[in-house]
């Protein structure tokens, strides 16, 4: 792979968001209460923000934070406060033993096909310039290096993305107002 | 960082679906869904460094879908518990007859 060299101050910070995501990740998923599992979830979606910013991707990391951190979870942790699920411990039993090991022989399976695609090769050939994201970035600045292509190579994509918001609004509104529409 | 990437994401993407099959609680199974949704986004901006910014791309679109499926499914989650008072999925199994 054509990978630079990075110095030093770069990796460490890497590695060091990397881990945070993915111990908060792990404590996501070992508890119990809706509420608290939300709160890790945040946390993991901020440290990817910060990964996705060290990554050249600087407008797709504040839209995680706005959207993932911000909407989402709101959202998620609206509807736990909307249905009054009383304590924690009698509503969130995980499931057995034999569950939890097929989960984890899964999980390694899963890992270790994962694994073999980090061994794949990749085509070189399309491989863009190593500074075409610092090019970019001083053309176009950060929100222009999403919104150009998304405008012109994607309008059609972009489009389409504004039927699928109105029908989830529409479903969400239906599906939430309880009595089917007409019904009174 | 590619690799460094790409592992971060399998890991991420792993304790999601080990979450949906251990929980039983279908806001936190929800929850499992987005980090699977957004370990896959990872994926794309480690490769958009190498491959331009088509991957940027397509994260803004999986951000969408995502969003659009939190709305439904949450709003699925509570028209379940208004009909049958629970979220947890051991009594709801009315399709597994």
């Amino acid at each position: 792979m054509i990978e630079p060299h990075y110095p030093l101050f770069y990796v460490f910070h890497f590695y060091l968001f990397g881990a945070i995501a993915l111990a908060s990740a792990i404590a996501f998923v070992t508890r119990k209460s809706p509420v608290a599992a939300a709160l890790w979830l945040v946390n993991t979606m901020f440290s990817l923000a910060a990964l996705y910013v060290m990554l050249d991707a600087q407008f797709i990391g504040v839209m995680q934070v706005l959207v993932y951190a911000g909407a989402i979870m709101v959202v998620f942790l609206f509807v736990v406060m909307l249905l009054n699920l009383g304590h924690p411990s009698e509503l969130a039993d995980a499931r057995g033993l034999g569950w939890k090991l097929a989960a984890g022989l899964i999980g390694l399976g899963l890992l270790s096909e994962i694994g073999i695609i980090l061994h794949a090769k990749l085509p070189e050939q399309l491989i863009v310039a190593r500074d075409f994201h610092e090019q970019q970035l001083q053309k176009l600045n950060a929100v222009g290096t999403i919104a150009a292509p998304l405008f012109k190579d994607y309008l059609l994509a972009f489009e389409l993305t504004s039927v699928l918001l109105l029908v989830a609004i529409a479903g969400a509104v239906i599906l939430g107002r309880g009595r089917a529409v007409g019904a009174r | 960082m590619l690799a460094e990437s790409l592992a971060l994401t399998a890991a991420l993407f792993i304790i999601g679906v080990v979450g949906v099959l251990i929980h039983r609680n279908a806001i936190i199974i929800f929850m499992c869904v987005e980090l699977m949704l957004t370990a896959v986004n990872l994926t794309f901006v480690a490769f958009s460094r190498f491959y331009g910014t088509a991957g940027q791309v397509f994260v803004v679109f999986v951000m969408t879908v995502s969003a659009a499926e939190a709305a439904v499914g949450l709003a699925i989650i509570i028209a379940i518990f208004r009909h049958r008072q629970t979220i947890n999925l051991k009594d709801i199994n009315l399709l597994k007859g």
